[in-house]
This record gives structure tokens, sequence and C-alpha cells, in this order.
């Protein structure tokens, strides 16, 4: 099949059936209504289940149990409804349970609007919910790389038994692009089987427990460091950037997602009137690299960080940098998008006072 | 050769309970398991253990157990069961799980006529907490956090979960038991076989709504709590079989 | 010929909560005056009154705790 256009939302949707998720568990909120339509309608066609819950917080648990019962297991929401789910997570992340989670966010706080935003950053790279607990947090900036990304979430998933989140947010959810869902490179990573699954005793040697409960605190410490082992690991291993056009650049942007794109424009504007601008763009927010900043840092006269909130990421860049350049921000929020025009004045704004 | 005439079931792991001494949560625990014994399918069961007195029911359960958030124990078995439809999936609650923070969990499992049995274990209090009200506790019933006695104006009345369930088409089993004596005992086990039956029958969502004790946060001694969980808990919760696919006298 | 029964109990498990002593159709069971390794007094049959149990399983069904096995003779 060649390339066709889809809209991301359910572009999303078939990409998870490609990485052989039969099952899918939501709770309508715009703007990612649309996955719940596409696999309530494709799910059936290949063995699946499609289920509608009576909330976002009914839906995670769900995913609870279906993931602990060895299955994949896809889940979307939007902001709002992602903070629902925030217990729910924190249970999976202690369970050590495998599931995919998107959140295609919108402006907030609270019930905020449907346009698109970035600013639920902080909660999905801090851990939202309770406890010390990370997830790899992917962010693609295009519906072919989110269909991607989505074989190789399930694979980080499954070969760490945690919770992986992708960010999108509502522009790419909405808007249709040409997207390639035949050859999707699958990823090579040898997955264990899941013996731990709850299957019934009769399937399995043993006893299985899907549990995140311990009382006794020094069995709930070791639970921790083990987890903290596993979280290393996934900080070594599963870092994604890209870096454009950073070689001879004095400012340096950072940005990801649809942001990154807009950045992207605002570098050729600017290269037309001979400023050298380049970007990095984490695709991992977490683990968020740090390489990149490490190679530049030298060079570069200051780095931007650019969002749609009111400066979250930002915060990493500065913990990146760590001092040795100045770290700017500048952000449109609330469903405003950050246009090349306004981003470019602030770069000259910066460059000016920078000689 | 000597005929057991009763022991420890095999669905029964042999850990020693926490629970407090003369806890009717301890025969409830055993009907379950003789019943998923008796109809052979102990090792095709999957139970789903709540947040309350009955936390820690995935050590006591000799099948495999997943623990669920407070309240979404329903949730977690609708998960289980569309993955494995042909597995027996169960969830074991107690009154403030179920019937506080769960209420839209159960309702909508009842609802969709999901095929999963549950054990819903009403002790009219939070246990594990220390005795604050529950959904479930009478009117005039002294808690920690009903110190003069459940008054209607400030903390409403106590829900009857069977009879709200039984209204929905989806919920094909429903029965109210108690275990406070050996006849009642009985009726309870044949209900939970009866509930679980519905489940493999693919019949839909099946409950079973125990009456237990909870000698502790009742202040009362073992014995007495049977009599007060007669004398008080059944004329408000009437013992009924409210639904069955097998028809209801 | 009556059933006879003969009653085996686990002492270790039992929390001295009383529920089968109320229990027992004829009334042979008892709570020990000697503790098990947890500090609760135990359930037991009274001295020489096996030969009275009628293998009923009352007791059995009724203790929380899975102290009690009842076999018929």
């Amino acid at each position: 099949m060649a390339r066709i256009l889809m809209k991301g939302n359910e572009a999303l949707g078939e990409a998870a059936i490609k990485a052989g998720a039969k099952f899918y568990f939501g709770y309508p909120i715009t703007p990612q209504n649309e996955v719940s339509a596409y696999m309530a309608e494709r799910l059936p066609e290949v063995g699946g289940v499609f289920l509608q819950a009576e909330s976002e917080v009914s839906a995670i648990n769900m995913v609870y149990g279906a993931g602990g019962a060895g299955a994949r297991v896809l889940i979307t929401s939007s902001s709002p409804g992602i903070s629902l789910m925030q217990e729910g997570i924190s249970y999976i992340a202690g369970a050590e349970i495998p599931a995919v989670i998107v959140n295609v966010m919108r402006g907030g706080p609270g019930l905020g609007g449907i346009q698109p935003g970035q600013a639920d950053y902080f909660q999905a790279t801090r851990g939202g919910g309770h406890g010390d607990y990370f997830m790899v947090v992917l962010a693609p900036e295009s519906i072919q790389e989110m269909v991607d990304i989505m074989q190789e979430a399930f694979d980080i998933a499954d070969q760490y038994r945690n919770p992986v989140m992708i960010l999108a947010d509502g522009m790419m959810g909405q808007m249709m692009e040409a997207v390639d869902l035949d050859n999707v490179e699958k990823s090579d990573r040898n997955l264990p089987p899941k013996t731990w699954a709850t299957t019934g005793m009769a399937h399995h040697q043993g006893k299985n427990i899907i549990n995140s409960l311990e009382l006794d605190p020094a069995k709930l410490e070791k639970h921790n460091l083990d987890l903290k082992k596993k979280y290393d690991e996934m900080a070594k291993n599963e870092v994604k950037y890209e870096m454009y056009k950073c070689d001879d650049a004095d400012i340096i942007a950072v940005a990801y997602g649809t942001t990154a794109r807009i950045v992207k424009n605002t570098i050729d504007m600017a290269s037309r009137e001979g400023i050298k601008m380049g970007l990095i763009r984490p695709i991992s927010l977490w683990p968020f690299p740090q390489e990149p900043f490490d190679r530049t840092a030298d060079r570069a006269k200051a780095y931007i960080s650019v969002e749609m909130s009111m400066g979250q990421m930002v915060e990493d860049v500065r913990l990146a940098v760590n001092g040795r350049k100045p770290v700017h921000f500048y952000g449109r929020t609330g469903g405003m998008i950050p246009e090349p025009k306004d981003i470019l004045a602030e770069i000259k704004n910066i460059l000016g006072g920078v000689k | 050769m000597a005929k057991v005439i009763y022991e420890k079931p095999k669905g029964i792991t042999d850990a020693i309970t926490h629970y407090c001494p003369g806890c009717t949560h301890g025969i409830i625990h055993g009907l379950v398991a003789e019943s998923l014994e008796e109809l052979g399918v102990l090792g095709e069961s999957i139970g789903v253990a709540p947040v309350g007195c009955a936390v820690l029911a995935y050590n006591y359960f000799n099948c495999d157990m997943q623990e669920a958030a407070h309240g979404r124990a329903p949730a977690v078995a609708t998960g289980i069961k569309r993955v494995l439809p042909d597995r027996t999936v169960f969830t074991y609650q107690g009154d403030g799980d179920l019937a506080a923070i769960g209420t839209a969990e159960i309702v909508h499992a009842a609802a969709r006529g999901e095929n999963i049995t549950v054990i819903f274990v009403n002790n009219a209090i939070y246990g594990m907490t220390g005795g604050q009200m529950a959904p479930t506790t009478l009117l005039g019933q002294v808690t920690t956090t009903t110190p003069y006695g459940r008054k209607p104006e400030a903390n409403g009345f106590p829900i009857r979960i069977c009879e709200m369930l039984s209204t929905l088409e989806g919920a094909a089993y429903v029965a109210r038991v108690s275990v406070h004596d050996i006849n009642n005992i009985r009726k309870a086990k044949k209900a939970i076989k009866e509930a679980f039956q519905t489940q493999i029958d693919r019949k839909g969502f099946s409950i079973v709504e125990v009456l237990s004790t909870c000698p502790t946060n009742w202040g009362l001694t073992p014995a007495e709590a049977i009599k007060w969980l007669k004398n008080n808990m059944i004329p408000h919760y009437p013992l009924a079989t409210f639904k069955s696919p097998w028809g209801v006298k | 010929m009556a059933a006879r029964g003969n009653v085996i109990f686990d002492n270790e498990r039992c929390k001295g909560c009383e529920l089968c002593t109320t229990v027992c159709p004829v009334g042979i069971i008892e709570m020990s005056s000697r503790l098990n390794s947890r500090g609760y007094h135990f359930s037991q049959v009274k001295e020489g009154m096996m030969e009275k149990c009628i293998a009923c399983g009352f007791c059995g069904m009724t203790c929380p705790d899975f102290v009690i096995k009842v076999e018929r003779l």
C-alpha cells in the first residue's frame, strides 16, 4: 500500500494495530475522539477488543488488568483525561505492567481549551502520579514519525515492563498527512515471553500476582531500587533526538512535536536574513537528551526553548546546558500556535543583546 | 479410611490471614475457593483484590491474582476478561471499595453485562482504616466518623447495592446472602457457585453480596457481632436472590 | 449407627475467636487454657469428648481461619 492521506488520530490507531495491539480502552475527549471511533471500527476486524469505559479512571484500570494479563494495550486521551489516569499510571508503573498511553495534548489548566498545547510536559516527564517512577516519553513531530514511534513504544513497554507515553498535540491528532503504513520498520529487540502474566495457574508455572502493594518498607525500598535500575537502563538506551543545522549555529532553539516543525521554518527564514540558527529536537522527552547540548554548548551563544506552554521543557534545557550559556524561552499557550515571525523576532532580540 | 467432611480448601493458600479474630471474611474466602474448586476452574481463575481489609487477598486465594486500585477492581477484571474471555475472572471487594469510591465501576460493569463475578462483602464499615462510616453503615450506627450515630440529614441513607444493580439488564445474577450461621453459610455457598456458573455459562454479570461481621470496629466479640448482624443488618439488607438465569422463586 | 467423627485442630492458625464453640451441636468444643505461639487460646475438643462428635463439620465450616479438619470415622 503506498502512502495514503490519513488523520493523525486514525494513523495512531492503525499504527498500534500494526504493533500488535489488539486491545484499546478509551473515553471520549476532544481532540482525540477519532482514535476511539477508528478503533471501534478496526479492532473487531483484527479479532481485537474496543471498549469505551465510563471514565478515564476506569479505562486506565482496564489497561492495568489487560496489560497484566499479557496483552499489548493502547489507551489514548487528552490532558484532563490523562490527569484522571495518573493514579492508574502510577499503579501500572509500580506493578510493572507494559502499556502505551498517548496524550493528544490540549490547552490547560482545568477544562482549558480543545486546541493544541504542550503544557503537560512536567506531568509526563516527572511522573504525574505519586511515587518515584518514570516513563519513556516520546514526542513525534509528524504523523509518519508517530506511526514509527508507536512500534518502538510497544517494544520499549514490553522490554522494560513499564508504561510508555507518547506526547502528541491537538494539531498532530487532527491534521492529515501522507503516511506509509506498510513498510513500518519493526525493531529487532528480543522481548522476553510474558511468563509473569495472570493467565490462570493452569497455563503457566506457579502463581502469578500483579500488584504494587508492599507494606514492608524494606521490601518496598528494595522494589524502588530495582525500578531505579530499570529506569537507569531506559535512560541509557532510549534517548532519541534530532539535531537540525546546529553545526555553525549561533543560537540553538530547542523544541519538540509540531512546534519543532514551526521552528524549522523559522530557521529557514533566519538563514535568509543571515542569522545562523539551529534546532535540537528531543524525540525522547524522558530520558531528556544530554549529548546534543554537550556537543553545542561551546560554540552556540545562547539557547531558546520554544514551546506551546508557559515554559516547562526550558527547565530540562537549563539542566542540560548547566549554566554554560544563557537559556531563553518563548512560548504561546492556551491553544495559540507560535508563529515563525514572532520566534524570529525573539531570536533577533536575543542575538542583538549577545555580541 | 476416614472420610473428610471438612478441611481447608485447595483454593486457599497456607498463609495465616491478617484478618481480625472472628472476622467472617475468612469464611467467605473459603466459600469462594470451594466454589472454584468444585466447578473445576481454579486453574483457570484470575481474582482481583480490592483496597480495604481484603487488600492482601492475593496471598490467600490459590489462583492468579491482581491487586486493583481502590474501587477499580471491576475495571481491572473487565480488562482481564476482555483479554481472556474463556477464563473465570472474579473480584472480591468490600463496601467502601465497591459502594463508595468504586460505584461507577460496579454500576457500569453490571450495565455492560460484563461476564465477571463480583463477591461483595458488606460489613457496614471501613475496617482496614479503623472503623469509619461506609455507604452501607446503618442509620444510628456509631463509627469513628459518625460518633453520634449515622444521621440521614448529615450522612444520608445506607445503599442497597443488590436492589440497585438488579434494575440493570446486564446483571444476570444478583443475590444477597449472609454467613452468620451454618444454614446461611450453606446458602451463601450455593449462591456463590451459581454466580460463577452464570459467568461460565456466559450469561452476563454476576454479583453476590455477603453480609459479614467486623468485631473489631463494631466493638463486639465475634459471637456478639454475629448476633448484631442478624438483628440489625438483615432487616435493612434482606437476604434474597434478586435475579438469576435459573429464575427467582 | 450414628456417624462418629474426628476433629483435628491446627492450633497455630487459631486466633481464639471462639466461633466454633458456638456452633457445635453436641457442645464438645472449648478454648484451651494454653496459648499458641501467637498468644491465642486455641480451640480443642473437651477431654474425652471426641467420641461424642457426630462429624457434622459445622466447626470447620464456621472457622474463618481454616484451623479445623473434620473426618467421619
